[in-house]
């Protein structure tokens, strides 16, 4: 038996969501508006470390329109706190509660919230609320806070350093000891947050007639939320259902759980009414996780002829207030250590990382986790490695990248990789770029006196996964599975309900396009439901890149389970051999007699009619569940390269040129996939460039408007050249890799050292991003930079 | 505080009334008071552009005008953009070159689009990059949207 149909999987389809997004009929939390419904606002704490000496909601909770105040105490009674746990050695547990209980670790932190007959009033409530703080030291430093003498944020773990995790194969100190030539520097990230464009925000509403609690939730990851909620508010998880419906951008921002969520829960069970909070900006960039945030001191020893022989590190991660749930304080530090060898073979190896308590706002995952920060640090150290060899650095990465002979790998950090192109993306970005011509326009570029800089970043990431090993390093959660419901209805039509969830990369196309194909169906035919617990079967969500890989293989699964019986069926309706059948455009034939067929809508009539229809002893119906757990996972990889030019005036960076090459494996969707890689890397030229979360020292953030945090507008990214390598995954069903996150892995490296390519001959190295004018200027051998310092 | 009072204004075409407290800024009257909910509010202080509508034919950041402000002027949102049921030049055209993917900014980028082609109905790519960096967009990386104002552009020419 096989399928006719036009190949779905590969084809340019545009996207079945688009049609309700363009005309304005989405439906996000904030356009679900129930009878009776309250709207929350949240107090938040003006000060980054104090202790509550009294809180007073008398005032507030006699404005008229005000139906409850609730404070860190009452909540605390309605809810457990959250506790993100972990399984590794060097790990402190520690409490994030709702709202504040006792003391306030970051300006921002919620403290009590108002409930009130509308948001406006809500905020009324916010200010006649009376808190007396006692101001405690702030910790605002990653470093200082692991002196002796800082502020202890959390009492209960004794230290501010949270959490450590060593990987070492070989014998770095030998190597790096013995070689030829030795890079070092000391690399710093700033701290970064995603701006989804839709704030965060949920709606509750709890039927007690039934006993449901119903959260709709901006959230990537409903099926996470629901798991953990039922266990906070000691409800069985049956009468909990979490949707996600549209969603206004994730970018792993909203794939963690929220104090917000907990309380708008607790307080519509509390008040019997639907209850509603949408974030506004203020709150979006004071509360929602930050990212990136790490200096990370790194030396990469090679021989002479350029052969890599050892790298070490030392990773410390600011991971702001609270240990997030339930990826922990661990995902970035540990996930830097995990990918910083990158596509490269590295023999020795010795990585240690620490993740360091601050009053900040948590760090959480945001696009790359980890990711962008190691590609920008061994990025960083081979081009430094390049010139000093004399070597041209396209050529170093060639020669020391894992090679097909060298497949399955496993990286220094206990990471296999499947076979990908890591050569072949860099060879075709090479030729994509035309290479040697950029070279002669820079050389020519300089003889005028431009600054004109070439740069390149080779990178692999793990995605898709499985049960291997969890998504976060040491978190007990299980990540490893997806699931999909194959349903036929009696007219022919297909529901595909997935637990994942999508928030802006298609998925509703995507799968549709790979259970249509598997089941031989038109795309029409198929619709995808997904981000509703009570309707999908059991799954956790979208995040680190598994939605096509895990959700994909679910959907072929159960696709195939619902053709395979739809072919007995049909042999049975026909009295034909199920081998001789061929299906086409939703019509199951034998093959070379087109007119002895029948419809999908008459097979599943039958199925539905029941015994008197069906071969003997077949069971009625026609759907299928099946899970998919692709167990390690598999690569993604791509080479970027970057050509820029920096002013000499104004030290501003102005991107020429823009080349991707990736290798996703199997592609589902080219308009999507070149979409994710669009919008990747501009969010990795913003991180390059302008993008940067500040706090002073006394933890107060200065970068709480989109004035101050400066992300890319249509400026800032000239138009990309996406070029696809596609090696499809030997491990993963359907061939599919993940694609999500790269563009941000390899853009703020490949930026990084075009910049430092451009400058090369004044010796400046490029350490720190952003490349903000401001630092470049610093930087200038003439400017006295070095005298008036920076901000550690 | 003032207490409410009443506005008319004709939005998408056809009259409308309100009765709105002074404070009440238009997104939220659009949203609230009107159930328009296509038109989204992602910033709240005029940096995004999410929350665009044309106002009396220009565009206009709804959450940085109180909805007293809009009485007797005419409103266009996301909603009014496709006549019936036949979808505007420039959303066939988004949704044609992938110029949205969350679709959170789609409605402010439609209608900053829209106002900007009848200033400019022949722009170059860098006027459009230009005048779209009015809104944000997190999600595309402007590319789409940008071939999708360029393959729109002559199709609203012809239209005129």
């Amino acid at each position: 038996m096989e399928a006719l149909t036009p190949k779905l999987v590969g084809a340019r389809v545009k996207r079945l969501e688009d049609r309700r997004l363009l005309t304005g009929q989405g439906s996000y939390v904030d356009d679900f508006r129930p009878p009776g419904l309250l709207h929350a606002a949240f107090l938040r704490s003006p000060h980054a470390h104090a202790r509550i000496v009294r809180l007073d909601p008398a005032a507030a909770r006699a404005l008229p329109g005000v139906a409850a105040v609730a404070t860190g105490a009452e909540i605390a009674r309605l809810t457990r706190p959250v506790r993100a746990l972990s399984k590794m050695k060097e790990y402190r547990v520690t409490s994030f509660p709702p709202l504040a209980l006792g003391k306030v670790r970051f300006a921002g932190e919620a403290v009590a919230a108002v409930v009130a007959a509308s948001r406006y009033v809500a905020e009324d409530g916010l200010d006649r609320i009376l808190v007396d703080y006692e101001p405690l030291p702030a910790v605002s430093h990653m470093e200082a806070a692991m002196g002796a003498g800082a502020a202890l944020l959390h009492e209960e773990t004794g230290s501010n350093l949270l959490l450590a995790r060593e990987f070492a194969t070989g014998d770095v100190d030998s190597a790096i000891a013995g070689a030829a030539v030795v890079v070092r520097e000391r690399f710093r990230f700033r701290r970064h947050t995603a701006v989804c464009l839709e704030n965060r925000g949920c709606l509750a509403e709890y039927h007690e007639g039934t006993g449901l609690l119903t959260l709709r939730s901006a959230t990537q990851c409903p099926g996470l939320v629901r798991d953990i909620l039922a266990d906070l508010l000691d409800l069985p998880e049956h009468r909990i259902r979490v949707i996600a419906a549209d969603v206004g951008g994730g970018f792993g921002a909203k794939s963690s759980l929220y104090p917000e969520e907990i309380t708008v829960a607790a307080l519509a069970l509390w008040l019997r009414r639907p209850v509603k909070w949408i974030s506004d900006r203020r709150e979006d960039l004071l509360a929602t996780s930050q990212a990136w945030d790490e200096i990370v001191e790194a030396e990469l020893a090679l021989g002479a002829d350029g052969t890599i022989v050892g790298l070490r590190a030392e990773v410390t991660a600011d991971v702001g207030a609270y240990s997030i749930y339930p990826w922990t304080a661990a995902i970035e530090p540990v996930q830097t250590i995990s990918f910083l060898p990158g596509p490269y073979r590295v023999p020795h190896y010795r990585a240690h990382a620490r993740g360091v308590t601050t009053c900040k706002a948590p760090m959480g995952p945001y696009r790359g986790v980890g990711r962008p920060v190691a590609a920008f640090v061994m990025e960083g150290l081979m081009d430094r490695a390049a010139r000093l060899l004399g070597l041209d650095p396209t050529e170093l990465r060639l020669r020391n990248f894992i090679r097909p002979e060298d497949f399955p790998y496993k990286s220094p950090s206990g990471i296999v990789w499947d076979r990908a192109g890591f050569t072949e993306t860099m060879l075709r970005a090479r030729e994509t770029l035309g290479y040697e011509a950029a070279r002669a326009e820079q050389a020519q570029a300089r003889a005028e006196g431009r600054w004109i800089g070439v740069g390149f970043a080779s990178y692999v990431e793990l995605t898709g996964i499985g049960s291997a090993i969890p998504v976060s390093p040491g978190m007990p959660v299980a990540t490893g599975t997806e699931a999909a419901t194959v349903r036929v209805d009696p007219s022919g039509t297909v529901t595909a309900i997935f637990g994942i969830a999508s928030h802006g990369q298609g998925l509703e196309t995507s799968l549709a396009q790979v259970v249509a194909e598997e089941m031989g169906l038109p795309l029409e035919h198929v619709r995808v439901v997904h981000g509703d617990t009570a309707l999908s079967p059991y799954g956790t969500g979208t995040y680190a890149s598994r939605s096509a890989v895990l959700a994909g293989g679910a959907g072929i699964l159960a696709g195939r389970a619902v053709r395979e019986k739809a072919f007995t069926i049909a042999a049975h309706l026909l009295e034909a051999d199920p081998a001789d059948l061929v299906v086409n455009g939703g019509r199951v034939a034998v093959r070379g007699t087109p007119d002895r067929g029948v419809t999908f809508r008459e097979i599943a009539n039958a199925a539905y009619s029941g015994a008197r229809r069906l071969p003997r002893g077949m069971e009625p119906g026609l759907e299928a569940t099946r899970f998919y757990d692709p167990y390690f996972g598999t690569a993604s990889s791509a080479t970027h390269a970057a050509i820029v030019e920096v002013d000499r005036e104004t030290y501003e960076v102005t991107i020429r040129r823009y080349v991707v090459v990736e290798d996703c494996g199997r592609i589902i969707n080219p308009l999507i996939v070149e979409g994710q890689v669009h919008g990747g890397v501009v969010q990795g030229a913003g991180a390059a460039l302008l993008e940067e979360v500040v706090y002073d020292g006394a933890g107060q953030l200065l970068t709480g408007t989109l004035m101050d945090y400066l992300v890319p507008a249509a400026t800032l990214v000239p138009t990309m050249e996406v070029h696809h390598v596609e090696t499809p995954s030997p491990t993963a069903l359907g061939g599919f890799r993940g694609m999500g996150e790269g563009g941000t892995i390899g853009a703020p490296a490949a930026i990084a050292n075009a910049v430092a390519d451009a400058l090369s001959p004044l010796g400046i190295e490029v350490s720190e991003l952003p490349i903000t004018p401001e630092r470049l200027f610093r930087a200038m051998p003439d400017s006295g930079g070095a005298d008036r310092g920076s901000r550690a | 505080m003032a207490g409410p009072r009443t506005i008319h204004l004709t939005v998408n075409g056809a009259p409308r009334e309100g009765w709105v407290e002074p404070r009440k800024l238009l997104v939220d009257f659009i949203r609230e008071d009107l159930g328009l909910t296509g038109t989204h509010v992602g910033c709240e202080h005029g940096i995004c552009g999410a929350c665009t509508v044309l106002v009396n034919g220009e565009a206009a950041r709804s959450c940085l005008m109180l909805a007293v402000q809009a009485a007797g002027a005419e409103v266009l949102t996301v909603e009014g953009l496709a006549r019936d049921g036949t979808l505007h030049p420039l959303q066939e055209a988004f949704w044609e070159h992938h110029g949205l993917q969350c679709g959170f900014c789609t409605p402010g980028m439609l209608l900053t689009a829209c106002d900007f082609l009848k200033d400019n109905p022949s722009p170059t790519e860098a006027e459009i990059r230009e005048a779209l960096s009015a809104v944000l967009c997190r999600c595309t990386g402007y590319q789409g949207i940008i071939k999708a104002v360029q393959a729109a552009a002559p199709k609203l020419r012809d239209a005129r």
